[in-house]
């Protein structure tokens, strides 16, 4: 299994998909910087300090932003890692002499997960930290929770790399690829109907936002990893800062962490099965 | 009832028994029963469409049968211990074009469990003629020295059956002798390999038995040697070549004799047979679309 998954990593490195992201990311950390800077220096303009907290305000938004950003790139990268995981691989005849080997199916598809889904879920905690020490050197600001809306991001990017396997046993790449990239959206806009729904009092979109929720936990630990930036802020500043961007924040109790491993467990065993009984 | 759990010295390389699969409502193979001994090299020929490359995938594992099935040296085809005792090369593969030659062997020996190292890997390079190319990555390989590394990665873990599916399609004819020779050595060392092959000059020269397949069914099977057939003699005399259609091996003696007697020089005697591709033609137009 560690064979399998140092070929994938030793693959990805190889073909500069690690270069790629690390320069695209550092791009954005930079430009994140440079506005996060910005940002903290206009604060007085934002509003009045005797109604909002204002650097709770700005701090709370920016970061949230460069999550949301994170999440979208760690999602690209563990779904460029496993789109094309089993019926691409098969498609080109890159997996057939690997499957007749003694790790066999189950092993195969758990190593390109462990590698996937470890780098993914890596890169979007390193991101967070990163996105963190910015904002606090730029602004002195840190969240309310430091930790853990890192973990509920790394974790919604390895449930989108479990999805994004699973969809690889049954469709080509490009149409793998394709209903990822749609499912993280439908996810997230179903968080923020969530979210308007609450505002408008309608019962029918909360419903569908929460059943969206436990459909695709990502959504879900998305907005709880949100909601744990300022979950200890009260009055307007939390009101406001509730309404978050694309998205918005929600807290969730221990149930949302226990249901993703279970449902990441879910999505293996779907994807390990299907596979076993797939002619290649 | 042999116990499909255990493996012994005694168990067939590959057994196949009452093999049918079909894809959809498309048969590919249907009720074929095939054995390869241990240090047996077995030839399947077929024409496209056969189901040649089905039968090698069931016993890899690749595909399932629908009915029937196969064991590897004991174990059924797709278990664990059944792909420990094999060497696969298939009809169409794909190397990932980053990696060296070595790169790759190491790979494979790893997925293989193989304690050979460094020297296992060499050996199998030597072998297929490729022992400079161990450093060169898989893209900048032409066609035929990615075949011969296909065939060095199926040696590894010191296989007990090779199932090579086409491994000289992409070969010159040097370099189909090389995989010959290795064939031999194989053979020589109690290691049973079924060839996937067109080419019938081939599968003549180096296998023991051939499986004749059409349509999905096994239609002829036997020794080279077997299935040809008499095809005449020819005797080269001071007047031109005689040819005697309906004489056997057995006539010979008595024909050069005859000759002789009625003055004839002798220069030379041929008993004819006919060839593989004969008997494969015969076996596959005899069995009908």
């Amino acid at each position: 299994m560690r064979a399998i998954a140092g070929h994938t990593l030793r693959e990805s490195l190889r073909r500069r998909v690690f270069v790629v992201v690390g320069v695209l990311s550092a791009v954005f950390l930079a430009l994140y910087a440079w506005g996060a800077s910005e940002a903290f220096d206009s604060v007085p303009d934002l509003g009045g300090r005797e109604l909002l907290e204002a650097r709770t305000f700005a701090g709370a938004v920016l970061l949230g932003l460069s999550m949301f950003a994170t999440l979208f790139l760690g999602a690209v990268l563990a779904i460029f890692l496993t789109a094309g995981a089993v019926r691409g691989d098969a498609e080109r005849s890159l997996l057939q002499p690997l499957v007749v080997r003694p790790p066999g199916r189950t092993q195969l598809l758990l190593a390109r997960f462990a590698a996937a889904g470890g780098v993914a879920g890596a890169y979007a905690l390193g991101m967070y930290a990163l996105s963190v020490a910015i904002t606090a050197a730029a602004g002195g600001w840190l969240p309310d929770h430091v930790v853990l809306p890192g973990l509920g991001l790394a974790l919604g990017v390895v449930v989108i790399a479990a999805l994004s396997l699973l969809g690889s046993v049954f469709l080509s790449v490009t149409a793998n690829g394709i209903a990822a990239f749609m499912l993280l959206g439908a996810g997230l806009t179903a968080g923020l109907l969530g979210e308007i729904g609450e505002a408008v009092g309608s019962e029918s979109l909360q419903t569908a936002a929460r059943t969206a929720a436990w459909a695709v936990p990502f959504e879900a630990l998305y907005q709880a990893s949100l909601h744990a930036l300022t979950s200890e802020s009260s009055g307007l500043t939390g009101v406001v800062l509730r309404l978050g961007p694309f998205g918005g924040a929600q807290g969730a109790g221990p149930q949302l962490w226990l249901w993703t491993i279970v449902y990441v467990g879910l999505v293996l065993w779907m994807a390990c099965a299907a596979f076993a009984r797939r002619d290649l | 009832m042999p116990d499909p759990g255990r493996a012994g010295a005694a168990d067939a390389a590959l057994d196949v028994r009452g093999l049918s699969k079909s894809y959809g409502t498309r048969p590919a193979l249907a009720e074929v029963d095939l054995r390869v001994e241990a240090g047996e090299l077995v030839g399947l020929l077929g024409p496209n469409g056969a189901g040649k490359s089905t039968l090698t995938k069931v016993a890899c594992g690749l595909v399932a049968p629908t009915s029937g099935g196969a064991q590897v040296c004991g174990w059924p085809a797709g278990a664990a211990p059944a792909r420990r005792s094999l060497g696969y090369l298939a009809e169409t593969f794909r190397f990932p074009g980053w990696a060296t030659g070595n790169e790759l062997l190491e790979f494979h020996q790893a997925l293989a469990q193989s304690p050979g190292g460094d020297l296992e890997r060499s050996e199998a390079l030597e072998a297929v003629g490729l022992a400079d190319a161990a450093n060169v990555r898989v893209e900048a390989m032409s066609k035929g020295m990615q075949q011969r590394l296909g065939i060095a990665q199926a040696l590894l873990g010191s296989p007990r059956l090779l199932l090579l599916d086409e491994p000289t399609s992409a070969l010159d004819p040097a370099g189909r002798r090389v995989v010959r020779d290795l064939l031999e050595r194989q053979r020589s060392r109690g290691v049973s390999v079924l060839l996937n092959s067109h080419l019938l000059s081939e599968v003549e020269l180096v296998c023991d038995r051939v499986v004749i397949l059409s349509g999905g069914r096994v239609v002829t099977q036997g020794r080279p040697s077997d299935l040809t057939r008499p095809r005449g003699v020819e005797v080269q005399t001071a007047n031109g070549v005689r040819r005697f259609d309906a004489a056997s091996r057995e006539d010979a003696p008595r024909l050069v004799a005859e000759l002789v007697s009625a003055g004839e020089a002798i220069y030379g005697v041929q008993v004819l047979t006919s060839t593989l591709e004969e008997v494969y033609l015969d076996a596959v137009e005899g069995a009908g679309p």
